[in-house]
């Protein structure tokens, strides 16, 4: 490449310097003595096209540089001028003149005229052509791709391929060439007459022959003229928003923020007064972010920003300001809502007054909030709790009592208590609300309160049976000397009334517990039948179906064989004895004790265990051992391979002389001690089973899938079977399969027409092509 | 084999209904096209709703196996499986309300103990045409009788200990043939039909038509002591004294496979009508479940300390009843545990044992026999109370239900008793494979279609669904041998190949770096797959039970 740029420009140089010669030989004539000046200039030429050889200045202009400012007649020169000398100024006369036009025009027609470029090779051409081919018809092509992938998919293809429309007439066309004749149709008819039933209605309505109709190609513009507004509609929406958000001001940011801000408050202003249940809905939003937000750490003055300015607040105000602002944010955001104790407080008097103002749902919201958090609902019942002595100081010894509880509820032993009297006090705390809510007279609210106190000495009667029973059977788990159905008698009755959130966890270390006194009492005596044992247990905690299984598997390895088969089972109290038994109970026994006695000497269980052991170790994947007695060492009859050989600890003599075989899958009667599983591939049922996977599958378990149905008629219904049976493909006898046809898919026919000239003769190209062609050329 | 999906007595309750997923009801633009001719309008429109539950039972795809990521076409195949399964369920669940028979049932009046009714009250309570199946045969001269229902519970064969032979059709007590074979009969037993007849008798297993003429002599089946009979695969499995179990093909009269059980005396003996796998059990207290494609069993299970008396499979292969030598009954689980799930002390133990197509348990204590009941169909009997008494005039020694009825054929040493035991048979029977009350001609036919779907002995197996499951072993082996043949794996994935780019970042230095950078990316999650498993196998090593949690210190 370079080279023969280097030809060019020396060519081009060769060549000005030719030029230059031109006007030289009239100066040689003219002064003789500026040979010297001559030779000087040549050579500062030839530096210059050395240099322009770098390619920078290679364009530049050569540089007429002989003294020009001697004008003189028999020379032209553009010195100065800095244009290049055109031949059509030559041309041009001082004053235009007509006469010259058409040789203008001649001329410039002349230079537009370009030189025809040499044609392309004809491997080039080729090439072309076949591109163009290829892409026209893949395009003609593509076409029939959803047809063929409908086809590959299609359970069913029919051939051939047009079928005939049924002709069916509508029932009204029918009815109506068709009449009455023999007396009883006539008699049908006339009821139906009678009865005004519709006779020859049209059976389709107009409607429905509308819908049948395809739809119009003006309805379809038009559909589609509005699907493309909607369209650019959501496209404008978006680039918008996606401005919008791009905005860094964080002032309009602010300004946003606020103004939402308002507006939100102003909607919930209007919801108030128009809806006040949606309301309260917000409410409750409201309450759910105030809590999400105390979860946070947002506005806390504890991330990156706020702590830079806690170091800068010492010195600046403004610094010290914003954190302020921070801080006021925060508590303004984690702020309850006030707005029902706030009433309460205000009108604390009439009380009915305020029921009105205040319904119960806010109340029942706040406490309710977030239902499964026992956290919330700690707080809560606190909250009740103060609500309640507000309500009537009557209460106080009571209350004493329970303040007490709490200053010892650090203490674990003594939670329960707490739990239970927190509960009742919540409980007598919503009656009372709802004994209020009841009766608007503050005169009957007395007679009201009195038989509620009533029953809180019940309720509290019950509650210290409670205690007392709790304290029992705390003292029972810590001995441990209860025996299970002593701890099962006792369990459920603190665990009925309790809400089940508390209850919860108090369950699974009862649970715990029990378990550990089930195991000691199985150390204790072995006999105790494990089966039955879980049973129970089972039994006891239906409710905690999903530890159930856990347990069990955590115990499966543990299941003893011994246990399994000594388990005294419950005898069976039949009504019908059998009579020998009942001739002679005596010879039974000494029966018994012969069959005892028979097996006292076989032990069954060992010799199973040790058929096991055998069969385990059979069935294990067997070590190579390649040491070659008398190999390296004296050999014969009676000698043993050295323990160098034999020696099976350093991994490298490991790999010498002993491959270890790899471990094979856990064996499926691993945490079966009675059962032995055969673990030998049946090799003549997998002769049977598919062991090459079909085409578009990559995964047996895909085509495993498929296959999992049954199809044959004995396990399915007639229908169903002949459904699963059909053939792939169905043929007419007797008639021509003609290959698909573009009408067949509601195509036209033209495409397939130029499909054919191209594949026909493809040498011949039409003018279309020979556009394309160009334009591909140009390209 | 897998049962047909024509069972199902359980009455489904009508709460829930399913819908089919494709089929949308139709929706009807206006009202006026949907009335007939005479104006009238359907007031259920769309197809009939199906209940959850029953199309839940016809469902086979496992769907709780997560598939790895699979292409589209393949993501097709399995959307048109899947499709096809829930249309075919929802045509068996529907077909399913068309059996209109529901099982009979006892129940005693409030607090009365159902065992206490005795067949006489049964027989005083019910119709006549049921009263007739209650009967007593006296056949006190030739001994303890063992007897056979025919598959299609009409006809009954039995055979006393010394040698008398009878088939009858019970049910009108007509008569097929009596002989006497002049020999000790252990079994009896009805081959696929009622016309053919195997007794196996002193020396060898004998084979009798319905007209008592002896057809065979099997002399390589010698001193037979039980017989079975797998109608689907058309095999004769015998037990012997010997301690062979032999399988006898009757359809070509060829021995499949002729198996040293290697435990003695094999007088126990029972099949799993689920999977056609033989049950044998032992005198060391051991029950072995074989199949004629393997010579050692296919799992053995110990049951008892002392010796197995008997041994019965439920029609669901789902429990198996032992009773033993230590006067234990139990009822296992065979769904891959194979652990008792309850166990009784009966006083006297149990000699034989039998389930109907129900679920019940008959237990043949002496000359009494007891009959336990479940909750449902596909539950285990509960051994606390029986439902069901009866005592004979002798021991017992053979026991069935006859299938499609509410019948239980005890043989004992004074004949032979026919007791009514509601709730015991399946009350729909399915008209193509066991009809009662098809004519000879059908009978015919049926056998050709039966010998036509004949299933091979080998496919025999614990778990007949592995049948529809790809073998692994010899995939893995194949693409093994694929890869050796080519020199190279054809599902390899291709090597990472950098895409060349324009503007000069396309330099070979780059190039090493992007293709270095996937390298290490694939590195890396090797790397963490790997650390992944060893975290999974420390936690599996050591379960973290008692970890205490950071919120524990909340819990009150």
């Amino acid at each position: 490449m370079t080279a023969n740029r280097l030809a060019e420009s020396l060519l081009a140089l060769s060549q000005q310097e030719e030029l230059a010669d031109l006007p030289k030989d009239y100066l040689l004539s003219e002064s003789e003595d500026e040979g010297d000046n001559d030779g000087e200039r040549k050579h500062q030429k030839l530096l210059e096209a050395i240099s322009s050889l770098d390619g920078k200045n290679r364009r530049k202009l050569a540089e007429r540089s002989e003294a020009s400012l001697k004008v003189s007649e028999f020379n032209v020169s553009s010195e100065g001028s800095g244009e290049k000398l055109v031949l059509a100024d030559l041309l041009e006369p001082v004053k235009t003149s007509s006469s010259l036009a058409t040789v203008k025009k001649q001329l410039s027609r002349v230079k537009s005229k370009k030189t025809v470029e040499l044609p392309l090779n004809k491997e080039e051409i080729e090439r072309i052509h076949r591109e163009v081919a290829f892409n026209k018809t893949a395009q003609v092509l593509s076409k029939w791709d959803p047809v063929v992938l409908k086809n590959r998919q299609a359970e069913q293809l029919v051939f051939p391929l047009e079928k005939e429309e049924p002709a069916i007439a509508p029932i009204e066309h029918v009815l109506s060439g068709w009449k009455a004749r023999t007396p009883l149709e006539q008699e049908i008819f006339n009821l139906l007459h009678k009865n005004k039933q519709p006779v020859t209605d049209p059976l389709l309505t107009p409607v429905e022959k509308a819908s049948l109709r395809a739809m119009s190609l003006e309805e379809a513009k038009m559909r589609r003229a509005e699907l493309q507004r909607a369209r650019a509609l959501q496209s404008y929406y978006e680039a918008k928003a996606r401005r919008e958000k791009k905005i860094k001001s964080k002032k309009y940011h602010k300004v946003v923020k606020k103004g939402k801000a308002k507006k939100a408050l102003k909607e919930f202003e209007q919801l108030r007064k128009v809806n006040p249940a949606a309301a309260l809905e917000e409410l409750e939003k409201i309450e759910k972010a105030r809590m999400m937000e105390r979860m946070s750490l947002k506005h806390q003055n504890s991330g990156k920003w706020a702590k830079s300015k806690a170091i800068m607040a010492k010195y600046d105000l403004e610094a010290r300001q914003a954190m302020q602002e921070q801080l006021s944010k925060n508590k303004e955001l984690t702020q309850k809502l006030q707005v029902a104790s706030e009433s309460e407080e205000e009108e604390g008097g009439t009380e009915d007054v305020e029921e009105l103002l205040v319904p119960d749902v806010v109340n029942e919201v706040q406490m309710n909030a977030d239902g499964p958090n026992p956290w919330m609902l700690r707080s809560c019942t606190s909250d009740t709790k103060e609500a309640a002595t507000q309500e009537d100081p009557e209460q106080l010894p009571e209350l004493e009592a329970h303040g007490v509880s709490e200053s010892e509820g650090e203490e674990r032993p003594v939670a329960e208590e707490e739990i239970l009297l927190r509960e009742f006090e919540e409980r007598r705390s919503l009656r009372k609300r709802s004994e209020l809510s009841q009766d608007a007279e503050p005169a009957g609210s007395q007679e009201t309160k009195d038989s509620g106190s009533q029953e809180v000495l019940s309720e509290l009667r019950v509650l210290s049976q409670k205690l007392k029973e709790n304290h029992q059977s705390r003292k029972q788990k810590a001995s441990s000397e209860g025996t299970i159905p002593q701890v099962q008698r006792e369990e459920p009755a603190p665990e009925e009334e309790e809400p089940l959130l508390l209850q919860r966890p108090e369950r699974v270390q009862t649970l715990e517990e029990l378990e550990e006194l089930g195991k000691e009492e199985c150390f204790q005596n072995k006999e105790l039948p494990r089966p039955v044992l879980e049973g129970q247990q089972s039994e006891r905690t239906p409710n905690n179906r999903p530890d159930a299984p856990k347990e069990k598997k955590k115990k499966e390895q543990m299941i003893d064989l011994q246990n399994l088969l000594t388990t005294q089972s419950p005898s069976v109290k039949s009504l019908a004895v059998p009579t020998i038994e009942e001739l002679e109970d005596e010879e039974e026994r000494n029966h018994r004790q012969m069959i005892k006695e028979a097996f006292a000497g076989d032990d069954v269980i060992r010799d199973f265990l040790k058929e096991k052991r055998e069969a385990v170790e059979a069935s294990k994947p067997k070590d190579v051992d390649l040491t070659l007695p008398g190999w390296g060492e004296w050999g014969g009859v009676g000698l043993k391979p050295s323990a160098k050989k034999r020696r099976r600890c350093p991994v490298v003599l490991l790999s010498r002389f002993l491959i270890k075989a790899p471990e094979g899958p856990p064996r499926k009667d691993k945490n079966l001690p009675n059962v032995i599983i055969n673990e030998k591939r049946n090799i003549h049922a997998a002769a049977h089973q598919v062991r090459v996977l079909p085409y578009p599958f990559t995964h047996h378990w895909q085509f495993e899938r498929t296959i999992q149905t049954p199809i044959g008629s004995t396990w399915n219904t007639q229908r169903a079977f002949q459904k699963l049976t059909t053939p792939k493909v169905v043929t007419k006898p007797g008639h021509i399969i003609n290959p698909i046809k573009a009408e067949d898919v509601g195509y036209r026919s033209s495409s397939r027409s130029d499909l054919s000239v191209i594949q026909r003769n493809p040498k011949r190209i039409t003018t279309r092509h020979k556009k394309q062609l160009k334009k591909c050329s140009v390209d | 084999m897998e049962t047909a999906p024509k069972p199902g007595k359980d009455v489904p309750p009508k709460k829930d209904k399913l819908q089919t997923k494709r089929k949308k009801p139709r929706e009807w633009k206006n009202p006026e096209s949907q009335r007939g001719l005479s104006g009238a309008q359907d007031p259920f429109p769309g197809p009939a709703p199906v209940p959850v539950e029953v199309v839940q039972k016809f469902c086979r795809i496992d769907k709780s196996r997560k598939l790895p990521h699979s292409k589209a076409k393949t993501r097709s195949r399995l959307e048109v499986a899947e499709a096809e399964e829930e249309e075919t369920s929802i045509k068996a669940a529907r077909s399913e309300q068309l059996l209109a028979e529901e099982p009979g049932f006892l129940e005693g009046e409030d607090g009365e103990d159902t065992a206490k009714i005795c067949q006489a009250d049964i027989v005083e309570a019910v119709d006549i045409a049921s009263a007739a199946k209650h009967f007593d045969l006296n056949l006190r001269q030739f001994g303890p009788y063992r007897l056979n229902y025919s598959r299609t519970g009409r006809h009954l064969a039995f055979g006393g200990r010394r040698g008398h032979v009878a088939a009858l059709d019970w049910v009108t007590k007509k008569l097929m043939c009596e002989i006497n074979v002049m020999e000790a009969v252990r079994d009896i037993r009805f081959l696929h039909s009622e016309a053919l007849l195997a007794v196996a008798q002193n020396r060898w297993l004998h084979i009798y038509d319905n007209q008592g003429i002896e057809l065979h002599c099997i002399r390589r089946c010698d001193r037979v002591t039980r017989l079975e009979f797998l109608p689907f695969h058309f095999l004769l499995a015998t037990a012997s004294e010997t301690g062979f179990l032999t399988y006898l093909d009757v359809s070509v009269g060829k021995i499949v496979a002729a198996l040293n059980a290697r435990a003695g005396r094999l007088d126990v003996m029972s099949q799993n009508p689920y999977n056609a796998v033989i049950h044998l059990g032992h005198s060391n207290g051991t029950v072995s479940l074989w199949s004629p494609a393997m010579k050692e069993p296919l799992a053995k299970i110990l049951c008892h300390r002392g010796g197995v008396r008997a041994v019965a499979v439920d029609s669901t292969g789902t429990y198996m009843a032992t009773s033993g030598l230590d006067h234990q009954l139990k009822i296992f689980d065979l769904r891959g545990t194979y652990q008792p799930l309850s166990t009784r002390t009966l006083p006297h133990g149990a000699g034989h044992l039998a389930f109907s197509q129900r679920g019940l348990l008959v237990a043949g204590m002496g000359d009494v026999v007891n009959i336990w009941a479940g909750q449902g169909k596909a539950s285990p009997p509960s051994l606390e109370q029986p439902y069901l008494t009866h005592r004979l005039s002798g021991p017992v020694h053979g026991l069935q239900f006859c299938p499609f009825e509410d019948v239980l054929g005890v043989g004992h040493t004074g004949g032979i008793t026919s007791m009514l035991v509601p709730g015991a048979g399946e009350p729909n029977f399915d008209g193509l494979e066991s009809n009662p009350y098809r004519s000879r001609k059908q009978r015919q036919e049926w056998e050709v279609k039966a010998l036509l779907e004949k299933v091979p002995a080998e496919l025999i197996c614990l778990d007949p669904r592995a049948l529809a499951e790809v073998d692994v072993i010899s995939l893995e082996q194949g693409k093994k041998e694929q890869i050796e043949r080519l020199g190279y794996d054809p599902q390899a994935k291709a090597p990472f190949q950098p895409k060349p780019k324009q503007k000069g970042r396309s330099s070979t230095a780059s190039l090493v770096k992007r293709k270095r950078k996937v390298m290490d990316e694939e590195h890396r999650d090797k790397v963490r797959q790997s650390l992944q498993q060893q975290h999974h196998k420390e936690a599996k090593a050591k379960p973290t039970g008692a970890r205490p949690s950071a919120l524990d210190r909340f819990v009150r």
